[in-house]
Formats: structure tokens, C-alpha cells, sequence
């Protein structure tokens, strides 16, 4: 007893690190497998998931060039339609809704009010409620293609990126922008060069918390757009798995692993603002 | 009774009236896209859930038998009782697992940064794909028994239990960390000094201070739990599934929202209307869990 606590005081901090390395492994080795399994034959992703690709397994790049063109729609399409709907919608959301916080926040009329307690409803409310008439509406409108589909976005994502852009306003001195008013600033010149600037913290939040959703969110998109014509990625990948007939194990572990790298390039490159960001929406939604 | 602004709002009417007048550039895109995409549609199931419909236009109004005939639908009380069995076992496991990890990233480790980076990383991939991902580890290590995990339910169980793990300890972790480097470091002190030992300090100091988080993290997974759909969808999909003598099956692995989906999409078009009362049960439950949350976090703020 008495040992083992002095080999814990002295290798305490050793054991935790060795601890933590294993865990690591464990958290690495299921995209370590996409790697793997990507370069294999189809029938061996199943027999031998585990194993190193050999001379009988290894196809090189067999798997990716097939899966181009595999499921009858090209990837890059897909690649395509996904960058189009998020980068569309991201900087639409984040431009609308925070020019609208602003006007809420300082006008704070009744009608701003209402809205805004909207917005807070609409963050409690699961998509399944609205699914069916939402896509509706969304065909209706003619928001179903990859360019108008954003606005959808725009409407339903409001809520969270409102909530947020509201909580940071309240805490920006209302002196800076009466004093631009009362110089001759118009609205709109005091919203963009004085206001704006000002919440870039919570706007980088804002931005990485949506991009992060259009770009994983499969749901939405499969009930909105017409699937034969635009499928982003998360459909695409669903309909090679998903669908009946042959599954190529290995062509659909190669698209994943296309899909999956720039969004791991991306996290490795601005992680610090991705972490805050999210810790941030949690806290606050 | 006079109407109040806010302490963060515009004061003077002379100042607010040319601010007003741009109410059509700043808040009218957002108030109609709003009406779009979420007060119509909302609005529209709100009342749909009480008519019978296939398509949102013609519909007849049937009152709250919807309701009584989701409540009797064998597969909808399954999927919720397994819905709740879900939540409540990953809400156990991720929150202890990823405050063990917070706590022992804050132990001043070396690495601390990389691990964090490395714990978080799953958090950025889509559910779909990570469904497929597990989907393919699972089968090969079941495929050494010449099985897959489509065939056994208490399988797709732990299996969806394990990618949760894999994927929300991270994102948990990361609010444990913010909380735990919150804890004062006079009040561990103080707790050294007067010679209580690591668990003491641990659950007499540390975890009443970081309660705050724990509320959070708590919520963050039940809700998340109950809400659960693309990995569900890419990872079992529900199989396997029972045939009723009836002719009516149960999906044995899914869950309450794949089942909603299933109702409105399924072969039968009739059921709609079920669909839409189930999605309106599932709202109430889900919004009212977040309710629960808002007042506990806010009491703590309170307290704090």
C-alpha cells in the first residue's frame, strides 16, 4: 500500500500521459482505418478490415478513381454543390442575422421583442417538427436547387446565430455608435465600420458553429433538393451506403476519406477559434 | 402601462427614428427568411398533426385521433423507450469519461494541447460519415464470427453507445476544461494545507465548483441523445427488424427521431398525419428538456 502510493507520486504524472497516449490511439484509429481500407480491394474491407494492405489486397488508387464516378454521380459534383450551400449560407447568415441583432438590440420595440423570443423558441425546437412542411414550403418557393436553398438556412438557423449576436451587442457601450449618429454616420456606415469590427469575436463563433452545421447537415438537403440533379456530400456518401444492390466498401471508404481530409486540414489550421467557437455555442444554446 | 427599453437600447426618439427607418434593410430579410423557414412550416405541422393528410394542401381535420393512434403504435413506445434507455446510458458514460479526461488534462501534463486537439477532432465530422466509418470497424471485427452488427440488437446498442462516446467526450471535455480551470487556486490550496487527500479534494472542492459545466454537459447529452438521427440512420439504419404476426414490424435499434422519419416516409402515405403528431410529441419532449436546462443553468448562474 504504502509502496504503490510513493509510485504514484513519483510516476503519477507518467501513467496519466501513457493513459492519455492510448486513449489518442483509440480516438485516431478509426480514420486510420478509412486511410487503410481506402487503398484495398472492395471484398477485403470486410475480411480483412484490420489488416495492412498487401500485394493480394493493395489496389493503389484504384478505389478513388472509381469512385468519381461511382454511384452513376460524379464526386466532384457533390464536392462542389456542398462548398456552394455552405459558403452561401454561412456569410448569408452571418450578415443577415447580425445586422438584424443590432437593429434588435437598440431599437428594442415591441415588434424586435417578439421577434426576438422567437428566435430563442425556434433554438428548442427539433427539426423532425418542421421536416415535412419545411421542404414543402421550401419547394413551393423554389428554394430547392444549391443557390436559394441558403435562404432556407438563413430561416431555420436564425435563431442560434440571433441568440448569440443579441448577448454580445448588449455588452458593446451604446456610446461609440451615438456618438458616430450625432457626427452624421448613417445606420448603415455605423453598423459596418463602427459595430461590426466590434464583434468580430462572436462573429468568427457564429461563422465556424454554422459552417460546421450546413456542411455535415445530410437531413435538410435530402428533403430540399431534387436528389438526382444535387447531392452534397453527406447525401452523396449516404447513397453509396445506403442504397440497394453491391456496396463498394472500397470506393466509398476512399470518398469518405476525401471528404473527411479538408475538413481535418481546416480544423488543424484555425482549431483555436473552431474549440471557442463551439464552446461558446454550447454554453450559450 | 408604459412600455420599457432595455439599458442596451437607443434612449432618445431622436436618435432611434433615422435608425428605424433602415428597419426594411436590417431586419426585414431576417424576419422573412425567419417566416420561411421556421414560423410557417412550424405553424403549418402545429395544425397539420391534427388533420389527415398526404400532401400540406388537402388535408381533412380529424381532431386528436393522430395523437391516439401514435400513442398506440407499438413501434413509436418502443423506439421512445429505447430513445430513453439510450440518452441516459451515454449521458452516464461520455460525462464521466470526458471529466476524467478534462481532469486529467488539467493536471499540467505535458502534451496537454495536442491531446486536446486529438479528443476534439471527431466533433468535426458529419454523423453520416462517422456512422460509416464505425459501421466498417464493427463489421470487421464481427466479421471474424462471420456476422454483422445489423443482426443483433444489443450490438447496434453499444455500437451507437461507443461512436457517441467517440464523438461528444470531446466536445464535453472541452466545457469540463473551461470549468475546471475556473476552480480558484487558493480553494485547492487551502484543501492541501488542511490535509485532505486527491478524492477528497476532488469531490468536496473541485466538483461542487464545476457544477455549472456539469449541469450543462448533462443536458447537452441528453438532448443530443434524444435528438439522434444520421448516425442512427448510416449506422444501423434500425435493423434488425421483428415482424409482428400483424404485418406491422419493429425496428429494433431505432430511435425516436428515425422513427418519426420513417412514419412520414415510409410506404405508407396514410400515416402522415401520424408522423406529424409523433413530431409534435417529440418537440414537447425535447423542448421541454431544455426548459429544465435553462432553469437549472440559470439558478447556478444565481448561486455563482
Amino acid at each position: 500500500m504504502n509502496n504503490k502510493k510513493t509510485f504514484l507520486q513519483k510516476y503519477g504524472k507518467n501513467v496519466l500521459t501513457a493513459f492519455l497516449i492510448l486513449v489518442s490511439i483509440a480516438y485516431v484509429f478509426p480514420v486510420f482505418m478509412v486511410v487503410v481500407n481506402s487503398f484495398k480491394e472492395n471484398t477485403f474491407v470486410k475480411t480483412a478490415t484490420f489488416a495492412m494492405p498487401n500485394s493480394e489486397t493493395f489496389v493503389g488508387f484504384a478505389n478513388f478513381i472509381k469512385g468519381m464516378t461511382f454511384g452513376g454521380y460524379p464526386f466532384v459534383n457533390s464536392v462542389l454543390y456542398s462548398v456552394v450551400i455552405t459558403v452561401i449560407s454561412t456569410i448569408l447568415i452571418v450578415l443577415v442575422t447580425s445586422m438584424a441583432a443590432w437593429y434588435i438590440t437598440r431599437v428594442d420595440s415591441p415588434f424586435c421583442r417578439i421577434v426576438y423570443y422567437l428566435c430563442v423558441f425556434s433554438m428548442v425546437v427539433p427539426f423532425q417538427m418542421l421536416m415535412f412542411t419545411l421542404s414543402k414550403t421550401a419547394d413551393t418557393l423554389g428554394f430547392n436547387t444549391p443557390w436559394t436553398i441558403p435562404i432556407i438556412y438563413l430561416g431555420f438557423g436564425a435563431g442560434l446565430a440571433v441568440f448569440m449576436f443579441v448577448g454580445f451587442v448588449k455588452s458593446i457601450p451604446i456610446d461609440i455608435e451615438e456618438a458616430a449618429a450625432i457626427d452624421g454616420c448613417t445606420p448603415l456606415r455605423t453598423f459596418f465600420s463602427v459595430v461590426l469590427p466590434m464583434m468580430m469575436p462572436t462573429l468568427v463563433s457564429v461563422t465556424i458553429l454554422e459552417m460546421m452545421w450546413v456542411w455535415n447537415d445530410y437531413l435538410l438537403p435530402y428533403l430540399v433538393l431534387d436528389i438526382t440533379k444535387y447531392r452534397t456530400l453527406p447525401i452523396h456518401i449516404q447513397y453509396l451506403k445506403g442504397s440497394y444492390g453491391t456496396v463498394d466498401l472500397g470506393a466509398t471508404m476512399a470518398l469518405i476519406l476525401l471528404s473527411i481530409i479538408p475538413v481535418i486540414v481546416f480544423y488543424l489550421t484555425c482549431q483555436k477559434h473552431i474549440i471557442k467557437g463551439v464552446a461558446a455555442g454550447a454554453v450559450k444554446g | 402601462m408604459k412600455y420599457k427599453r432595455d439599458a442596451s437600447a437607443i434612449n432618445s426618439s431622436i436618435l432611434r427614428k433615422p435608425m428605424q427607418r433602415y428597419a426594411p434593410l436590417f431586419l426585414l430579410p431576417m424576419v422573412a427568411a425567419f417566416c420561411i423557414g421556421f414560423i410557417w412550416p412550424f405553424a403549418q405541422g402545429l395544425f397539420l398533426s391534427f388533420t389527415e393528410f398526404k400532401t400540406t394542401s388537402k388535408w381533412t381535420w380529424v381532431g386528436i385521433s393522430n395523437y391516439i393512434k401514435a400513442f398506440q403504435d407499438d413501434s413509436f413506445i418502443y423506439s421512445f423507450g429505447y430513445t430513453a434507455l439510450y440518452a441516459v446510458v451515454s449521458l452516464v458514460l461520455i460525462n464521466v469519461l470526458a471529466f476524467a479526461i478534462a481532469y486529467a488534462l488539467t493536471q499540467k501534463i505535458k502534451g496537454a494541447n495536442l491531446f486536446r486537439t486529438v479528443f476534439f477532432m471527431p466533433n468535426l465530422i458529419g454523423g453520416i460519415v462517422l456512422g460509416y466509418i464505425w459501421s466498417m470497424i464493427f463489421d470487421g471485427l464481427l466479421s471474424a464470427y462471420n456476422t454483422s452488427i445489423l443482426t443483433n440488437s444489443t450490438w447496434g446498442f453499444w455500437g451507437l453507445i461507443i461512436l457517441m462516446c467517440w464523438q461528444q467526450i470531446g466536445y464535453m471535455m472541452i466545457i469540463y476544461i473551461a470549468g475546471l480551470q475556473a476552480v480558484p487556486e487558493d480553494m485547492l490550496e487551502a484543501a492541501k494545507i488542511d490535509g485532505a487527500n486527491g478524492w477528497q479534494t476532488l469531490f468536496k472542492v473541485t466538483i461542487p465548483n464545476v457544477m455549472p459545466s456539469i449541469t450543462i454537459c448533462m443536458f447537452l447529452t441528453l438532448t443530443n441523445g434524444f435528438k439522434l438521427f444520421d448516425q442512427n440512420l448510416a449506422l444501423t439504419g434500425g435493423q434488425p427488424y421483428i415482424i409482428n404476426a400483424d404485418g406491422t414490424s419493429i425496428h429494433t435499434t431505432e430511435m425516436l427521431a428515425l422513427n418519426i422519419y420513417n412514419t412520414f416516409y415510409g410506404q405508407n402515405v396514410n400515416s402522415r398525419g401520424v408522423a406529424q403528431a409523433k413530431a409534435v410529441l417529440f418537440f414537447i419532449l425535447v423542448a421541454g428538456l431544455s426548459i429544465l436546462q435553462l432553469r437549472a443553468t440559470r439558478d447556478k448562474e444565481v448561486a455563482a
